[in-house]
């Protein structure tokens, strides 16, 4: 046996918006791409979200992630100069540069010149009694259930969680048929758009704020929820629980980025809990402290969608570049492109994100 | 009512379990991992680790942002032994 390892300029990793991005942006530029992606369909999460986008225009505003998803891929896969592979998992990224890839029950080797890890984050769960219980999925999962392929998790269900994603999950629900019995969410305030969230008290759905969930209740699947009120520690505040019955419960409470790879490549990290935990260490294009190795989308820090495609593309554009790609063009769309991004994280709305980048960017 | 908080779902690890490691001296993530196997599942830490990173922060007072990650080794996934074996190209078709 002999391990063949092949040579290719750009290698993305993750198939999702900033992946898709990232790929189009440096094949427009000229370079040859290799973008891999686990599952068996590009387009990664915003092919179950089938919500409409807010922002201007040119950050996609009012069109719905799963047409996105469509386009990009459609561009990708046509794309002369970005060769698309699906179903492949890259599981290591060893020292020499070199990534491992498993591929239909075989590996293989890739040696890229520049990579782009834009490998997404896992959703957080959270610790009470009987969380193991069948019933109990994640935000995404339920997402992909309901979405992707039409099928409810049960018929009543507790969200947890009142940030973006727990109440549109929950919009999403009510619309395809459950009934909601509530949104708890640990913090004082509702975190999700005031638009969607007055969407869903509109349908009639109390959101409990500083409330959590104590336990599940059931023996072999959910059965129930008990919720109660926290104070400032996250303590229980007695005599505020309530009982609810519902045979299904929702957790919307965040998500990790995906790091393992930039890990293992020797990125450098930082504990930044405004990004979702742990990220690279980058510069404004996207470039990590390991030359050559780039993030974008949420690995380097979950934002929304819109946030990942200009990432990748800023990544892609500045990966091109640096193999000698886009001489000329390279400054121009790197400004647009910097500028589409700076609008989309201003305001109060991109507060969070502003302070945790100010501790993640480097040069 | 008997409380079976989970924190590892792949290992079947308890938060009373991870508490007790803790107080018996445990104060990284990697030493959890070794004595509770936490993290060394199919899911790789991606569902435990936030959890008992808090846990440890919790219990040791120490700030969240200093506690080393874990080592991330390949794969990062669960590959089968089969596919690993028969690694690359067989010699007869190189």
């Amino acid at each position: 046996m002999r391990q063949e390892i092949s040579f290719v300029e750009i290698a993305v990793i993750g198939g999702g918006p900033a992946g898709l991005c990232a790929a189009l942006e440096a094949a427009n530029a000229g370079a040859r791409v290799t973008l891999l992606d686990r599952q068996d369909r590009l387009g990664g999460q915003l092919i179950k979200q089938t919500h409409r986008f807010f922002g201007s225009q040119s950050h996609r505003a009012s069109e719905r992630g799963i047409n996105i998803a469509a386009e990009l891929t459609g561009q990708v896969m046509s794309h002369p100069h970005i060769e698309a592979l699906t179903g492949a998992t890259v599981f290591g990224f060893y020292e020499d540069g070199v990534l491992g890839v498993e591929r239909e029950g075989k590996i293989f080797f890739i040696k890229p010149a520049r990579v782009i890890v834009a490998t997404g984050a896992a959703e957080k769960t959270l610790a009470f009694p009987n969380n193991d219980l069948p019933g109990i999925y994640g935000a995404g999962a339920v997402q992909t259930l309901v979405n992707v392929y039409g099928v409810l998790p049960g018929k009543r269900v507790l969200m947890v969680g009142a940030g973006n994603i727990g109440v549109i999950v929950t919009y999403q629900l009510l619309q395809a048929g459950m009934e909601v019995a509530a949104i708890v969410e640990a913090a004082p305030k509702i975190g999700a758009y005031w638009v969607h969230a007055a969407k869903v008290r509109r349908a009639g759905v109390p959101i409990y704020t500083s409330h959590t969930i104590g336990r599940a209740c059931g023996t072999r699947q959910v059965e129930g929820a008990v919720i109660w009120q926290i104070d400032e520690q996250g303590q229980p505040v007695p005599g505020t629980e309530k009982d609810l019955v519902v045979d299904t419960i929702c957790l919307s409470v965040g998500l990790s980025p995906l790091v393992e790879l930039l890990a293992q490549a020797g990125c450098r990290l930082v504990y930044v809990p405004q990004l979702g935990g742990h990220v690279p260490l980058r510069d404004a294009s996207l470039q990590t402290t390991v030359p050559g190795v780039y993030v974008a989308g949420d690995a380097a820090g979950v934002e929304e969608a819109s946030a990942a495609m200009m990432e990748g593309a800023l990544a892609g554009l500045h990966a091109a570049y640096s193999l000698g790609y886009n001489q000329t063009g390279y400054e121009a769309r790197r400004a647009e492109l910097q500028q589409q991004l700076d609008s989309l994280r201003s305001g109060p709305v991109g507060e969070k994100i502003r302070s945790g980048l100010s501790r993640a960017m480097i040069g | 009512m008997e409380d079976k908080t989970i924190i590892c779902r792949c290992e079947d690890v308890t938060l009373e379990e991870i508490r007790k490691a803790i107080a018996e001296g445990a104060r990284t993530l990697d030493e959890i991992k070794r004595l509770k196997r936490c993290g060394m599942g199919p899911c790789q830490g991606r569902t435990c680790r936030p959890l008992i990173a808090g846990e440890i922060a919790r219990m040791t007072g120490q700030n969240p942002a200093e506690l080393a990650l874990p080592t991330f080794r390949p794969p990062v996934v669960p590959l089968k032994l089969g596919t690993l074996a028969r690694g690359g190209v067989p010699d007869e078709q190189a």
